[in-house]
């Protein structure tokens, strides 16, 4: 079923994913075909040969109705609804895999088409069952909408002998998608999703002719990170959502376009909402970042923005309870705590989900109170050139690179886990561009085939120096277009920067040699959506020092990771928390002031690859929450230190002050200076003796990794899920 | 074949109202989903006998690198004849992993195919065809005896546990009308007697001779040959004169 070269024959689907890769020559691409002339309805259009009836019609805005053939998935042509009738030709042919020939005139409107769509839609509808009302793909399904336009208006189908239609048992494929199998039309994406994207094989079709279905065979669940998309790839009801299962009807629900901070990607996002409720979150097209795909957690963690919301301002009392007070109370004891505090006791701690606004106005008013305590929770060497260079801590190839390159080297990053969208997109280059991948780290599933090449830091050194003899070496050396990832929690150990050092190191002089000039080798993968802005911002990575220093006031912006604990601080020392949701953070706080989460305010976010993104007001924040730049303006106003900005537009201003980047909404700036970079690091090439280790190796790692996915009700259901199927037999 | 026969009849005495048709939503008598069963889950472990662990060996051989799961259907075959005429999930499971592919993709190919059997069946697989050839010859009748003989209902195992009957469609003997088939050999130009016979013989584990019943030794004509009788001519019959050496 899969188009693909004869090499990658014996691996697409091969179980054993550690095996060892035999070397393949990189091929350039060859010089573009010649085009030729094809006619769609009487138009004249120029294609390349190889490309389908299909496509062509698309590049003359003839859309041909389709239910199995999806542009990004393999070409199936099994639902026949895509017939067109060819001049000369005795009978209709299927568009999506019939390649055009020269002088080819295609009608897809003429009477032969037309009968032959009623045709395929009639018995497509023969067994499909007449549940609209209660399904819950009614009015966004394929099905209904295309019988609607190119289905007869009339049936002729009569259940004579009462012995009802087709109907085919549901199957359970876990907590997310809920299956109603036989709505089912056999088209196939689901399977071909699976195989070739999610890189999971569990699907499958059972059975034939009329007995035939799309399932799993044995009871098993769809373990992917990525199984939320097969429910937009279904045209009908089978795959729907089951958290959001019998919500809404699209047509009742405001979509607003924003973007995901639960991984540092930045995929972009559709905010389905009803009544101020985030009702669900689907994938918007982004072939930067995210095609169209959605990551799992992304997608269902949504309903965590309901649970364990902070709604009020919150006090200890004298017996150490939080108890809710106005703002004016909670604003006036911050404001007191912030102004009595001596600068140097000041430590402001920013979280994973905190956006770029919070981050500069966070910034400013500890730097008006004195203190240069800014930290970030997660870590980053400092050594060397640090964070002076933008270039050294983020994914310089960019995402959509990847899927060019020819060699990619993962260090000691998860990406599946860390990053699903990117790893789908070194999995689309494993399959379609023979791509190979070496890792090294602790063995992890990465749905692809790759060479292990170990776990210890040392073979980053000697890979660097030249001096390994792995056959990786000269994979890398011989690379048009290699890519290096850093995962970036391997830099919080006393290792970190002469790790960071080598790759840098390994990087340039891989990246010196290319032809390729503009070719990028060096990418850092941040583990936060806040991280990049922050460092943009001019926050010191990790706490480690400023917390050393016992501060007595700990300003806390959505810091829940757990880095800054009660017992590290002094005694009396006062801790703010300011975010959107009661964990670690608030649990600690003396003073809690309820902000805005990410759906509920308009905040730049800077993704992994140092693009600058805004989410949109989906809906308000609950209770007396505020958005969080406007909570640290009015408390600066209340200390007396005003921040001198008033609006959203003058905070980008300030924004845009500090670096045009974090305006600059969907571009990406080039980076430079790696030389630069690499001579500061010259002297952190120390020996490094330690193992990689990464945080993310399961799936049921992968579920609840922030504030507001450790809300959701359906991550929790996730992880059991996932348990629950590991110990199954199957 | 009797059910589609009254579908038909059904058909025509209703077409005074209706005008339109429908064959009859004929189910499969298998499941395409896996159910445990005490005989047939994935903790019964499966492995190939020593003797065909060489045939895999040789099966796998004839594919090249990179095709090997051409070999599946033979593989799932050799595992189906080890496990005693049908094929467990464990067995699947082995085909998988010794081909290096999915489960799922030997699932598919094991529920496609009409010759695996994916639950339990008694030593003697009786296959009973009732396609139109042997319908007409009797095969009613044929499957009477079987179902009478064996105690086994079809689709189902004898309680003795050493039958299972099917129903089939044509098995391409349809010269030897009516024909069952018994593992892998044909018994043909039945008569209600032969086939008792039959049964009674499998029942004392003795083979039945295999083939035409009627004395024919294949599908030759049975009141003896009506062309070809002469004794076949020699090289050169024909030829013109000149062309003769």
């Amino acid at each position: 079923m899969l188009r693909q070269p004869l090499s990658r024959a014996l691996t697409l689907s091969s179980p054993v994913r550690a095996a060892p890769l035999a070397a393949r020559p990189y091929s350039a691409a060859p010089p573009p075909p010649e085009k030729f002339e094809v006619f769609i309805d009487d138009k004249p259009v120029q294609v390349a040969p190889g490309t389908t009836i299909l496509q062509a019609a698309a590049q003359v805005g003839v859309e041909i109705p389709r239910f199995c053939y999806h542009e990004r998935l393999a070409v199936a042509g099994n639902c026949r609804m895509c017939l067109v009738e060819i001049e000369k030709s005795p009978k209709p042919a299927a568009a999506c895999a019939m390649p055009v020939m020269k002088g080819m005139r295609i009608k897809t409107n003429s009477d032969l088409t037309r009968k032959a769509r009623e045709g395929v839609m009639e018995f497509l509808l023969v067994n499909h069952p007449l549940d609209c009302p209660i399904c819950d793909q009614g009015g966004e399904c394929d099905l209904q909408d295309q019988s609607m336009a190119f289905g007869s208006d009339r049936s002729r189908f009569t259940d004579i002998h009462f012995s009802g239609k087709r109907a085919v048992e549901d199957k359970d494929v876990g907590p997310l998608i809920k299956t109603i199998m036989t709505r089912c039309i056999h088209c196939t994406r689901c399977i071909r999703f699976a195989s070739e994207v999610a890189g999971v094989d569990d699907f499958g079709t059972t059975g034939r002719g009329s007995d035939m279905q799309v399932g799993t065979y044995v009871e098993k669940m769809f373990l992917s990170e990525l199984s939320g998309n097969i429910i937009d790839l279904c045209p009908v009801g089978a795959l729907t959502s089951k958290p959001y299962s019998f919500a809404a009807r699209p047509w009742e629900t405001r979509r607003i376009d924003s973007v995901d901070v639960l991984d540092p990607l930045g995929s972009n996002i559709v905010v389905a909402t009803r009544t101020n409720e985030v009702l669900r979150i689907l994938p918007r097209t982004n072939e930067e970042i995210n095609e169209e795909w959605l990551s799992d957690k992304s997608r269902f963690a949504c309903d965590g923005l309901k649970r364990q919301r902070l709604v009020t301002p919150m006090m200890k009392d004298s017996r150490g309870n939080l108890v809710p007070v106005e703002w004016e109370d909670a604003m006036v004891a911050a404001a007191r705590a912030l102004r009595d505090c001596p600068p140097g006791k000041l430590l402001a701690v920013a979280g994973d989900l905190a956006d770029a606004e919070s981050l500069v106005a966070l910034k400013d008013l500890v730097n008006r109170l004195g203190s240069e305590n800014t930290c970030t929770e997660q870590y980053f060497p400092l050594d060397g050139a640090g964070i002076d260079l933008r270039s050294s801590y983020l994914c310089n190839t960019k995402i959509a690179n990847v899927e060019d390159s020819d060699f990619v080297l993962l260090i000691g990053t998860n990406t599946r886990l860390e990053a699903p969208l990117l790893n789908a997109r070194i999995r689309k280059a494993f399959i379609h561009k023979d791509t190979d991948v070496a890792y090294i780290g602790p063995k992890v599933d990465l749905t692809y085939e790759y060479m292990h090449v170990g776990d210890s830091a040392s073979i980053v050194k000697d890979l660097a120096s030249g001096s390994s003899s792995h056959e990786v070496l000269k994979r890398l050396e011989s690379a048009q277009r290699p890519v290096v990832i850093l995962g970036a929690d391997q830099l919080k150990t006393p290792e970190g920067p002469a790790l960071l050092a080598y790759t840098q190191e390994l990087a340039l002089r891989l990246q010196d040699k290319l032809q390729d000039k503009n070719w990028k080798v060096l990418n850092v993968l941040q583990r936060t959506a806040s991280q990049v802005a922050a460092l943009d911002i001019g926050y010191q990575p990790g706490v480690g020092k400023a917390l050393a220093d016992g501060p007595q006031v700990v300003y806390l912006l959505g810091a829940d990771s757990g880095v800054v604990s009660r017992d590290q601080l002094p005694k009396g020392a006062v801790v703010i928390y300011q975010g959107h949701h009661g964990d670690a953070g608030a649990a600690m706080a003396d003073i809690v002031l309820p902000g805005a989460a990410y759906t509920e305010k308009r905040a730049t976010y800077v993704n992994a690859e140092g693009r600058a993104q805004q989410t949109l007001v989906a809906v308000t924040p609950p209770g007396k929450a505020r958005e969080d730049w406007k909570i640290l303006r009015a408390l600066s106003e209340v200390i007396g230190e005003r921040l001198p900005y008033d609006n959203l537009d003058e905070v980008r201003d300030r924004l845009s002050q500090i670096s045009p980047a974090l305006v600059t909404y969907g571009d990406v700036q080039a980076n430079n200076y790696f030389a630069q970079a690499r001579t500061l690091a010259q002297s952190l090439q120390k020996p490094v003796s330690g193992k990689l280790d990464v945080k993310l190796k399961q799936l049921e790692d992968f579920f609840m990794t922030d504030t507001i996915s450790r809300a959701s009700p359906t991550m929790a259901k996730c992880v059991q899920a996932v348990i629950k199927q590991k110990q199954s037999k199957y | 074949m009797l059910s589609s026969l009254r579908t038909g009849v059904q058909g025509v005495w209703r077409a005074a109202s209706r005008s339109i048709q429908t064959s009859s939503a004929l189910q499969h008598d298998s499941l395409f989903v896996h159910r445990d069963t005490p005989e047939d889950n994935p903790d019964i472990p499966f492995e190939f006998s020593e003797a065909n662990k060489k045939r895999v060996e040789a099966l796998l051989g004839i594919y090249p690198e990179g095709h090997k799961r051409g070999a599946m259907i033979p593989l799932l075959d050799l595992a189906q004849r080890q496990a005693g005429g049908w094929l467990p999930i464990s067995a699947m499971h082995k085909v998988a992993e010794i081909l290096k592919l999915p489960r799922m993709r030997v699932y598919e190919v094991a529920t496609f195919y009409t010759m695996f059997i994916r639950r339990p069946i008694g030593k003697y697989h009786i296959q009973v065809c009732t396609t139109t050839p042997c319908w007409l010859r009797g095969s009613d009748a044929i499957l009477k005896a079987l179902t009478e003989g064996t105690q086994c209902h079809v689709g189902g195992n004898s309680p003795c546990g050493k039958f299972s009957i099917s129903e089939v469609e044509c098995l391409g003997a349809c010269v030897n009308a009516p024909m069952i088939q018994v593992n892998d050999d044909y018994y043909e130009d039945l008569s209600v007697d032969d086939t008792k016979e039959i049964i009674e013989k499998l029942k004392r584990d003795e083979k039945p001779k295999a083939g035409p019943r009627s004395g024919r030794f294949a599908s030759e004509p049975l009141g003896g040959l009506t062309s070809l009788t002469e004794e076949p001519t020699g090289p050169g019959f024909g030829l013109q004169p000149g062309l003769k050496a």
